[in-house]
């Protein structure tokens, strides 16, 4: 290393002195010292992507360090470990379970551009007008704080966010209809002994006892007051069904990873099994058949959003909004859009989407010509819809939110149970 | 002026008690001291509570996860003892010349020059339902049906498990056999033994040390693992190492450290048990 260089710290405190010695905060300066700032980021795979941290250097000038870890680990280190980020990449769902700590500090939405062009769903909780808000930990409902430093969530838009929304999509069932061969309709098929040997879940509680309720449900073996927010005999009910349809084996695997779910559907271990849209991409993408099954019991919706550490301040805090902004802007919405993912901003993504990307991915018409991957892989060929139709249809009928569950440490030991039974 | 004997003898001994210390023994205690630390959902507190034995004591999840815990362990040792003293034999007494009991004895080495999750997971696409090994038995005819349990089952986690550690157990036994003193194997056969009297007799008493190293090895990494578990199993077995790593990851780090507490006490106990079966420092 050479001894020239600045060290960040010196550097932000120079950065923090210049703006103190000036009441207008004089470009020039920031001109200068932007490019030897490093915002680390961290947060699952899903949006932690090497061509966004580039893309930050070519258009913003500052360094974003990215580091991809699973949803588990996420909640670990933004609970426990505050100094080791800058920017927390997370979903909705953890950040109920990590604002609390205190760790995240809220965000000041005069300062974001396009906060007005936010969707609904993040903001007043609704889609449209008429939309019924989803069970679960809805992103509106622990997307706002009174204030900078309140701990505990308001019920409406404040002005201060905890996250700003960057990427969401609804989920369902991934299937091999090759290996089916008949339609699929509702989520009980999980459990139809029709696909025994042949089903899998994904062995992350919070998620998978979402997955499981819908099916309990749709099986009509239980009714939820909120799926999100299951009593402990809703629980009790929910696992031993599953636990019972485990030891007939009705499950080939259990998957962590998403490559553990590509891999397992690739090779026709399994017809049937939650899944994530990225992954049938995936699977497509080897020339494989797979559908990501729109059910009549509707879908299992997440979303994730950016927070920043409660330690980031001066100039870096800035960068910080600056990204934000740029985040915003519709380059990184196109590109995660062009994966099969939502742009908390659909509007500015269109500018960075040709009109058959946008009319494919967004508005559900058929493709007018190929569809490519920004990996350069060809999902989809002239006349294919996407599955589930458009964004209205696909996010309108949003069945319920990942969520923690204020059982959650039951549910977790019941999970144990599930798994080692 | 010379330092007196004593003296030089701690200091000899100091660097290594050190670094024991400090990665070893103090590790250890933090464990054992945050197990009785209190957890709520997202962060953990100094405390002196019995919760986290309580409900692990209490919980038939543990009882049976320590069983399946002890069923691979026993298994896989008796498997990889098989293997690895056949192997062991092989290589000592059978092949003549050292240069080509050395280039074998390195054969045996070549899989670990790979990484063993690499090792492991390579089974998967030759146990899986399309897979090479289904697809030959049924070009064969042998079968109708591709075998479900070939992967994802408790046979596929013994035999990674044997594929893994085998090698924990042909070192040491061969290293043990290399020592046996020729002439009393010439002893047995002139005193008339038969062969299996000779391997019986002779041989395998004389190897118990090496015999006992190698399950000191195969029985620690597998009660330890879990990452083959989960792999193998394709999640749907639990042994000890998968319930620690399921609470970690659910930031539940004093029940983690309860289990691995518990886990440490059933392994050191095992050993202690197999130490009073044979004197290994005799050999050492």
């Amino acid at each position: 290393m050479s001894k020239m260089r600045y060290s960040r710290r010196a550097v932000l405190k120079g950065g923090a002195a210049a703006v103190a010695a000036s009441t207008l905060p004089a470009p020039m300066v920031w001109a200068q010292e932007i490019k030897d700032i490093t915002l680390r980021q961290f947060g699952t795979g899903v949006s932690n992507l090497n061509e966004v941290g580039q893309k930050v250097k070519e258009d913003l000038g500052f360094t974003l360090e990215m580091t991809a870890l699973d949803s588990d680990s996420v909640t670990q280190r933004a609970a426990t470990q505050p100094d080791s980020f800058d920017i927390a990449d997370i979903e909705y769902w953890i950040c109920k379970k990590v604002w609390p700590t205190g760790n995240l500090q809220a965000m000041d939405t005069s300062k974001i551009k396009n906060y007005d062009k936010i969707v609904g769903i993040f903001r007043s909780g609704k889609l449209t007008p008429e939309s019924v808000i989803a069970q679960g930990t809805a992103p509106h409902s622990v997307g706002f704080v009174e204030g900078p430093d309140a701990t505990s969530f308001a019920a409406e838009e404040t002005g201060w966010m905890t996250l700003i929304p960057t990427i969401y999509n609804a989920d369902t069932l991934g299937i091999r209809p090759d290996l089916i061969g008949r339609p699929i309709e509702s989520w009980a098929e999980l459990l139809n002994p029709e696909f025994k040997g042949k089903a899998s879940i994904l062995d992350i509680s919070s998620i998978g006892i979402m997955d499981m309720a819908m099916v309990c449900e749709a099986m009509g073996e239980i009714q939820y007051a909120d799926k999100g927010n299951m009593t402990k005999e809703e629980i009790d009910k929910t696992i031993a069904i599953f636990t019972e349809a485990k030891q007939n084996g009705q499950f080939r695997a259990f998957w962590k990873t998403f490559d553990e779910s590509v891999n397992l559907m690739a090779s026709g271990e399994v017809v049937i099994q939650s899944m994530w849209s990225p992954a049938i991409t995936a699977v497509k993408s080897r020339g494989i058949p797979c559908v990501y099954q729109p059910l009549k019991e509707g879908y299992r919706s997440w979303g994730g959003g950016i927070g920043l550490s409660k330690s980031l301040s001066g100039m870096e805090l800035d960068a910080a909004y600056e990204y934000i902004n740029w985040y915003l802007d519709g380059w990184v919405g196109g590109f995660l859009m062009r994966q099969g993912y939502y742009s908390a901003v659909p509007e500015t993504s269109k500018n960075y989407m040709s009109e058959n990307e946008w009319g494919y991915w967004f508005e559900g018409k058929p493709a007018t010509g190929d569809i490519t991957s920004p990996f350069g892989d060809v999902l989809a060929k002239a006349g294919d819809v996407r599955d589930g139709g458009s964004f209205e249809e696909r996010m309108g009928r949003v069945a319920c939110w990942n969520a923690v569950m204020d059982e959650n440490q039951y549910m977790v030991r019941k999970w144990n149970e599930f798994i080692s039974s | 002026m010379a330092m007196s004997r004593h003296v030089v003898g701690w200091m000899q001994a100091a660097p290594l008690a050190l670094v024991l210390a400090g990665f070893l023994v103090l590790p250890v205690i933090l464990i054992v001291v945050v197990s009785f630390w209190g957890a709520t959902e997202w962060s953990i507190y100094p405390a002196f509570l019995w919760d986290n034995y309580e409900f692990l004591f209490s919980s038939p999840v543990t009882y049976r996860v320590f069983f399946n815990t002890f069923k691979y362990a026993l298994i896989t040792w008796a498997l990889t003892l098989g293997i690895g003293f056949t192997v062991a034999y092989f290589l000592a007494f059978h092949v003549r010349g050292q240069t080509t009991q050395i280039a074998l004895f390195l054969l045996c080495t070549i899989p670990f020059w790979t990484s063993n999750i690499i090792r492991m997971i390579s089974w998967i696409p030759f146990l899986g339902r399309n897979g090479i090994a289904n697809q030959t038995l049924l070009d064969w005819g042998l079968i109708n049906q591709p075998l479900e349990w070939l992967l994802y089952s408790d046979f596929s986690v013994i035999l990674a498990f044997v594929h893994l550690y085998t090698l924990f157990m042909v070192v040491p036994i061969f290293n043990t056999m290399m020592r046996i003193d020729r002439s009393l194997l010439e002893a047995a056969y002139d005193n008339g033994a038969s062969g299996f009297q000779t391997l019986w007799h002779v041989i395998v008493p004389l190897t118990k040390p090496g015999i006992m190293i190698g399950t000191i090895f195969v029985v620690t990494l597998v009660m330890g693992d879990f990452i083959t578990v989960r792999f193998m199993s394709g999640s749907q077995s639990a042994n000890v190492g998968r319930l620690i790593s399921n609470d970690i990851a659910l930031l539940q780090y004093p029940s983690a450290a309860a289990t691995a507490v518990v886990l440490l006490c059933t392994v050191l106990l095992v050993i202690a048990i197999l130490l009073r079966f044979v004197n290994i420092r005799k050999e050492l």
